[in-house]
């Protein structure tokens, strides 16, 4: 990061209510510093786009108040924030062109005619789009559209800037391509980002810090790697990455890690992260590829599974199997290139270690 | 196998050359097509091509002269007005002939209404010419019984009119309906306190471009309104708007005229409340402002509905978007909003222009004297004075000014810039 000229945003248990029966947003605390690349990420109508219209000033706060520098902004109309935005749909002007649309908010600034010009070209260069000046949107292709609202939003040097699903309309390679870019364009500049996506990927990739969100409440907030090894809950766990779940009751609480008694008998030691106590039910979540095959004694967990299905995948094979009545049960296979004798029908036996596998809340 | 060289002519499997297999293969389609089109297309080429080449065509047909005359028009070949004389006795003896003839089908009277759109006294001597015809000498000669039976066949205008108007096709309607006239000198404006019609096309054109700002004026908002609110409660005031079609265009004006006149409910309430005293009752019927007040309510919602369908696609983003770049709802609005909803507004503007320009019963009823379009005039023609050549030449100048118009609107907004969703 060369500079860091953004700006630092921070939610204060704020609650939205479209319709006064449901809330949509509860009770939301996040405190962004300057210059983060924040990413909130969850299912269609988990309230992320709320969040961010609340941020933006198109949508007042029920209750709570939303901060920017430190300053409330609750009262601040939309166009005195100073905050730029990038929309799903791009929302480029259609009637100007694309020099036109990128000095709009400089024109609306009453800023000198040679300045304005200095500055769209900067920007047009900044996104690589240098000749396309006189273009009208219409005439841009899907990923050339999106540059030009990137930089629509970055050319008055805000300090604050939200994206909301802007790569949602590309197809997956654009996608990726845009990812690194816009991820680039963020660290020369040091600009707050606030981004909005629903695609884990491309959260985990862009992102310096993910919130999870599911039915207007953060799950979790943490960074990419955190977030995939140390999942706070069950929902987090299943919405991040491929995920094995199995479940039992708790039978035993040793400090950090606890006995669990799956529903056929076999018992697991596992990391406690979300459970209540003795007793309680709980779910047990494992990334596929985290089972072993070859298994040996000093192994923390090991079981037997019956091999259901095999997918050849190239890099590795995705073996399904049946393992404690649960037949969705996932393990991937490396291809290291040795000949492994795995064959639908088999009984095997599969283990891994304490760490890898979390004793999270009970899902239904 | 498959390089054919450009000389090989394609054929089909059993010789026939490919381009005319291909083509006979699509003229079956296009028959079909056509086959499929062609109650409609000859429902219109009967109810609206035919009407309108009619209507073109008796704009400038003018055969009555030498249908009813034949042989007056031949023997007056060689006859010149100019020369301040009257034509020799072979045109009169003609005309006796030709005039034994019409008053025996009774069409001279027709020529005489006809001639008389174009000097007054021609219609009362065809018919008092038409009752003495009978019984003048057959031997002749026909030059002293005809100035006898009427002076006027002794005077050389009655003869440079039916001479000027002997030719099958004429100009005059045209330049009646552009306040000139033919005479046997040339065309020449008619005199100041007979010009009518220019003057009206002009009030026309003044009137239609009113109503037109004045719908838009109006409409814009409620449009911008309805685009804007939740979907059911833009339905009903959808509803609201589209309420003055169900009720009759008849019963509405009527409306207004209860509403308007100097005794009606505005004036009393006006009065009532003191801002116009007894005496200055506003005169809002019968006279332009009426016309004005009636037409923009019956045509407001062509206007709104066009301007709702564009507006409703200009997502409320642009406009947000806008804003998020730091410009006020005003400048939003103008530089944003506005010139993406411009194709509505020239749909709106062309529909609501081109409806008033042929506009005639509102006018009729509320538009008093000051009030009345040209429309009305052609209906006048049609239906009272029956000259029909004349309101064809009127309608026909009135297509060809919205034609004009058009162009010039499609030269300045651009058709293509026209929406109407
Ligand atoms: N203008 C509105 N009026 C009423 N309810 C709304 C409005 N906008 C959103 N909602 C509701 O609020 C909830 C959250 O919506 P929001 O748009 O914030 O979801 P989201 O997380 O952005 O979803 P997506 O990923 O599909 O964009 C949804 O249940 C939605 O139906
Ligand atoms: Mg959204």
């Amino acid at each position: 990061m060369a500079t860091t000229r953004g700006a630092a945003v921070r939610y204060e248990s704020v609650q939205k209510s479209y319709d006064g029966v449901s809330l949509v947003v509860k009770n939301l605390n996040l405190d962004i510093p300057p210059g983060e690349f924040l990413t909130m990420l969850g299912p269609s109508g988990s309230g992320k786009t709320t969040c961010l219209m609340m941020l933006a000033g198109f949508e007042p706060a029920t209750h709570g108040e939303i901060f920017l520098n430190d300053r409330p902004i609750n009262n601040v109309p939309p166009h005195k924030r100073g905050i730029g935005m990038v929309f799903q749909n791009y929302a480029l002007f259609p009637h100007m062109t694309v020099a036109e649309n990128l000095a709009f908010p400089l024109q609306v600034r009453n800023m000198g005619k040679a300045e304005q010009e200095e500055k769209v070209k900067r920007a047009l260069e900044m996104v690589e789009l240098g000749d396309f000046g006189n273009r009208r949107p219409a005439q841009l292709s899907g990923g050339q559209q999106q540059r030009v609202a990137v930089a629509r939003a970055l050319v008055f040097d805000p300090e604050l800037v939200l994206m909301d699903e802007p790569l949602g309309a590309l197809d997956k390679q654009l996608r990726e391509q845009m990812q690194y870019e816009i991820k680039h364009i963020h660290e020369n500049l040091g600009v707050t980002v606030v981004y909005v996506t629903h695609d884990q990927t491309e959260a985990l990739t862009m992102s310096d810090r993910v919130a999870v969100f599911n039915d207007g409440v953060i799950q979790q907030l943490s960074s990419p790697d955190i977030l995939y090894e140390d999942p706070q809950n069950s929902f987090v766990a299943q919405f991040i990455g491929e995920n094995n779940k199995l479940s039992g009751k708790v039978v035993e609480i040793q400090g950090e890690e606890c006995r669990v008694e799956l529903d056929d008998g076999t018992q697991l030691k596992a990391d406690k992260v979300n459970v209540g106590g003795v007793g309680d039910r709980t779910t047990i979540s494992l990334r596929p590829e985290r089972v072993e095959f070859d298994t040996h004694d000093a192994m923390d967990n090991i079981m037997n599974g019956r091999i259901e299905e095999l997918i050849y995948l190239g890099d590795h094979i995705r073996v399904r199997m049946n393992v404690a009545g649960n037949d969705e049960f996932i393990a991937k296979v490396r291809n290291r290139g040795e000949k492994r004798n795995l064959s639908v029908g088999d009984t095997v036996p599969i283990g891994w270690s304490l760490g890898d596998c979390k004793a999270l809340d009970p899902v239904a | 196998m498959s390089d054919t060289t450009s000389e090989q002519v394609l054929t089909t499997q059993d010789g026939k050359p490919l381009k005319q297999a291909l083509a006979s293969a699509l003229r079956r389609e296009k028959m079909r097509a056509l086959l499929l089109i062609a109650p409609l297309l000859i429902f219109i080429l009967l109810t609206f091509v035919a009407p309108i080449v009619d209507m073109l065509f008796r704009s400038v047909e003018n055969s009555i002269v030498a249908d009813t005359l034949p042989n007056t028009v031949v023997a007056m070949q060689e006859w010149d007005a100019a020369s301040g004389n009257l034509p020799d006795e072979a045109v009169f003896a003609a005309l006796y002939d030709d005039l034994g003839v019409a008053v025996k089908e009774k069409t001279h009277t027709r020529l005489g209404s006809r001639l008389n759109y174009e000097k007054t006294g021609m219609s009362s001597l065809f018919r008092k010419t038409g009752r003495r015809v009978k019984r003048m000498d057959e031997g002749g000669p026909f030059k002293e019984q005809f100035i006898k039976a009427d002076k006027k066949w002794g005077q050389v205008e009655t003869w440079a009119t039916l001479k000027t108007f002997s030719p099958r096709y004429t100009s005059a309607y045209f330049l009646s309906a552009a306040d000139a006239q033919l005479t046997p000198e040339g065309v020449k404006m008619k005199p100041e306190e007979q010009q009518v019609y220019l003057f009206l096309f002009g009030r026309t054109l003044f009137l239609s471009i009113t109503i037109t700002v004045c719908c838009l004026l109006l409409g814009y908002p409620i449009a911008f309104l309805l685009a804007a609110l939740p979907l059911r409660t833009s339905n009903l005031l959808m509803i609201l708007v589209l309420l003055p079609f169900w009720t009759s265009l008849l019963v509405r004006t009527s409306a207004w005229k209860v509403l308007l006149q100097q005794q009606g409910v505005i004036n009393d309430f006006l009065v009532w409340t003191g801002i116009v005293s007894e005496a200055g009752r506003l005169v809002m019927i019968n006279n332009q402002t009426g016309t004005i007040i009636a037409m923009t309510h019956i045509l407001l919602p062509f206007m709104i509905l066009p301007l709702y369908s564009v507006m409703k696609t200009i997502s409320p983003t642009y406009v947000r978007a806008a804003k998020s770049l730091g410009a006020n709802d005003c400048s939003a609005f103008w530089r944003v909003y506005f010139p993406q909803s411009v194709p509505g507004i020239g749909a709106g503007a062309v529909l609501v222009f081109i409806l008033a320009i042929g506009y005639y019963i509102t006018p009729e009823l509320v538009g008093g004297t000051s009030g009345i379009f040209i429309s009305n005039r052609i209906a006048y023609h049609i239906s009272s004075s029956l000259n029909w050549g004349l309101a064809a030449a009127l309608g026909t100048l009135l297509l060809v000014a919205v034609m004009v118009l058009f162009m010039v609107y499609d030269r300045i907004v651009g058709i293509d810039n026209v929406k109407l969703g």
